[in-house]
């Protein structure tokens, strides 16, 4: 059975790719498996997913815990323990990296002798969620790597698993996918199926008595007050709810009152302000406004008109 | 037909929408929410008829189900964990309706803690209320039972509503191969629901009450469930005869797995008995006589199945996705009682409380879980019951309790 896992950000497209990866297996006359592990469920956080192929049914499931080839959209992952990359590595495990660095800086830095390939990434991107087709470069290069999944297989998988984008995107993901294919021809078949663990011999659970504690620790509460203020639930923000200033009626109360967050206050002039470091960008906000004073403007777009602003801006002396 | 990559969720879906459903009411909770996005863009973009409505809890979404069972209309809804713990009160209360409907549930655990990964305590909480309960352990059984179970519980020897559970995240949002039947052929399985003595219409107005009763006829309803659902134990039979010969897939009310010359045996419901099924494949290759039992039916319990796919093992290890808390797996429990004093029951039953809240279970931890009831078989000493749990997760949790600590000092507690 082949077991292969994917890792990247909410946005950077692994479940895409586990699906184009298991769908072109299926093609093969694979029995296949693929699902996504979501986490805290939203763009930029650590996702991954992961696909079982074999010849016969499959009867395993859940995470994959030893996996033949791990591929990775985003390096800057690798070091957040959290985002458990290295989970169950052993010394058959193929890696596959979207990265500028080479083999052997990732072999010298993860202190691995494990074949590790590259896919050169794109270059940077401001948003880490929008780096362009990284699922797909991951799920090209894997389809070489495991040897039986011809380029046929591939365009039809990401066709299926795109139908309901445009045909322009389509294409472009299959030339990429293609693409990442053809540059892993020296690695064919690099990735091999792994094997299953014996019942003759293993290694036995380190399994342990549960003690009976305290219930002061025992009990699962948290105490430590106003934590969500820590959170900057902002990060979430795909549209960002603008005030214009001259159109405000100075009503005082209902925009910062529909507001689900609390993340808009009215300061002692009767001015509304926006908290952006917690509005998710619901923008219940700009539907309600009487004078129709906020706008929603994309998130990219306003960080570039801040920028911009910051640029321009003349420098005191 | 080809088989296609599905997920539980959307196999459900599917399910649904084979069995022309017509209403469903609907509130969504993860990880149950693709199965009413699924069918509600389906319903809006017209390639299904039927009626979505949003209900505003779970409470009002079951009572909205049972009383649309009632005006004999054939109807599917779906929820998980906290959201059918939120609707229980209805649960009891329109299993007393003896309308039958669907309704799914995937599985997870129920706070606290908060988690949103599958243990079966969700599901089990419904256990005593006239429900019945198929559970799932692939896709594509999630699929063929929703569709077996309109015809159960419309069945007239039944009518009681059903919920078929699938796991959360190791079913709902995995995508194996599925078949999805032909219309056709599940119009024929499974025809237009005929209500009979149901009497709500239409443009008719009616009411029905439900009168106080004293003991005496309070008994009498209750009992009477309890003998309608007993005996779908005949009626799935049937059903799951009749869906073979249709479709070429049989489901028994208890799956044994390489049981025939099995001295060992585990016992589990739900998506992890396939992963006891790889290992009993691997145990099995290293020389092991190892079967496993998975009863589909948890409601009624096909007592007299496992009673005689037992007889003469020489152990059951019971792996309970569940505990009930101050007495441990329910499963166990429950195996007890159906095997108590009956010939050639297996003398042996060992307990393990395994997979909650979506704790993973190892091919190691089977492989040991029957190597310590061998033992026990051998040597005639139950052991008690375990948690399957490592060094290694305790000192994880270790470490949560001493950042805690000393946050809680941080703050000037303590």
């Amino acid at each position: 059975m082949y077991r292969i896992r994917f890792h990247g950000r909410g946005g950077q497209g692994m479940k895409t790719a586990s699906r184009v990866l298991g769908t072109a297996f299926f093609q093969e006359a694979f029995q296949v498996q693929d699902a996504p592990r979501y986490g805290a469920e939203r763009r930029g956080a650590p996702i991954f997913a992961y696909v079982r192929a074999s010849r016969t049914a499959i009867n395993e499931r859940g995470v994959i815990n030893h996996p033949d080839l791990v591929a990775i959209a985003d390096d800057s992952l690798i070091s957040a323990p959290a985002a458990g990359v290295l989970q169950g590595i052993g010394p058959r495990t193929v890696m596959l990296i979207n990265s500028h660095e080479s083999p052997e800086t990732w072999q010298h830095r993860l202190n691995l002798d494990n074949t590790i390939l590259i896919v050169p990434a794109e270059d940077a991107v401001t948003d880490r969620a929008d780096l362009p087709f990284a699922g797909m470069v991951c799920a090209g290069a894997a389809a070489r790597l495991v040897g039986v999944i011809g380029r046929e297989a591939l365009a039809t998988a990401i066709r299926e698993e795109l139908h309901t984008h445009g045909s322009g995107l389509v294409d472009r993901n299959i030339e990429t996918a293609l693409h990442t294919y053809d540059l892993m021809q020296d690695h064919a078949n690099a990735v091999t199926e792994g094997t299953e663990i014996s019942a003759k011999s293993y290694a036995s659970p380190q399994w342990i008595e549960l003690p009976l504690e305290n219930a002061g620790s025992a009990a699962p509460s948290i105490h430590a007050a106003a934590t969500s203020t820590l959170l900057k639930t902002g990060l979430w923000r795909t549209m960002r709810p603008v005030i214009d200033y001259d159109h405000c009626s100075h009503c005082w109360w209902v925009c910062s009152t529909f507001c689900p967050d609390s993340a808009i206050r009215v300061n002692e002039e009767g001015v509304p302000e926006i908290d952006y470091d917690h509005c998710k960008g619901c923008l219940i906000c700009v539907a309600k406004c009487p004078p129709h004073a906020i706008e929603a403007i994309p998130e990219n777009a306003a960080k570039a008109r801040e920028e911009k602003a910051h640029a321009t801006k003349t420098p005191d002396r | 037909m080809q088989p296609k990559l599905l997920t539980g969720n959307a196999a459900a879906a599917w399910g649904a929408r084979l069995a022309r459903v017509d209403y469903v009411p609907a509130f969504p909770i993860t990880p149950q929410t693709e199965i009413i996005e699924t069918l509600g863009r389906w319903i809006e973009g017209g390639q299904m008829p039927g009626r979505m409505v949003t209900l505003e809890s779970e409470h009002s979404m079951i009572t909205a189900a049972g009383a649309a069972a009632a005006t004999g209309v054939r109807v599917f809804t779906a929820t998980s964990s906290q959201g059918l713990l939120y609707g229980m009160e209805m649960i009891y209360t329109v299993a007393g309706w003896r309308a039958p409907f669907v309704l799914i549930n995937v599985s997870r655990g129920l706070a606290s803690p908060i988690t949103l990964e599958p243990d079966h305590n969700d599901v089990l909480a419904a256990r005593d209320s006239g429900f019945l309960q198929i559970h799932c352990a692939t896709c594509q059984e999630v699929l063929d039972s929703v569709i077996m179970a309109y015809r159960i519980a419309e069945d007239p020897r039944v009518r009681l509503p059903i919920i078929v559970n699938l796991d959360g995240f190791y079913l709902s949002f995995t995508r194996e191969p599925v078949e999805i039947p032909e219309p056709k052929s599940v119009a024929d399985f499974l025809p237009a629901y005929d209500p009979e003595s149901t009497r709500f219409r239409a443009s008719s107005p009616n009411s029905q009450a439900v009168a106080v009763l004293g003991g005496a006829p309070y008994s009498y309803f209750r009992y009477e469930s309890h003998l309608a659902s007993l005996n779908a134990l005949d009626v799935h039979a049937e059903v799951a005869g009749a869906f073979a010969q249709q479709f070429g897939r049989h489901y028994e009310a208890v799956e044994a797995y390489r049981c025939e010359d099995a001295e060992i045996v585990f016992l589990m419901i739900g998506s992890f008995a396939t992963k006891a099924k790889a290992a009993v494949d691997r145990l099995r290759d290293a020389g092991e006589p190892v079967g496993l039992v998975r009863p589909r039916l948890l409601r009624p319990l096909p007592a007299k199945e496992l009673a005689q796919i037992l007889a003469g093992k020489q152990a059951v290890a019971v792996i309970d996705q569940n505990i009930s808390v101050g007495m441990g797996g329910m499963l166990h429990a429950e195996l007890a009682s159906a095997l108590y004093g009956k010939a050639n029951a297996p003398p042996i039953l060992t307990s393990f409380i395994g997979g909650l809240g979506g704790r993973d279970i190892s091919p190691e931890e089977f492989y040991e879980i029957a190597a310590i009831t061998r033992k026990a078989a051998q040597s005639g000493v139950i052991p008690p019951a375990r948690l399957l749990y490592t060094q290694e997760e305790y000192r994880e949790v270790q470490k949560l309790q001493a950042i805690a600590h000393a946050e809680r000092h941080e703050m000037g507690a303590e």
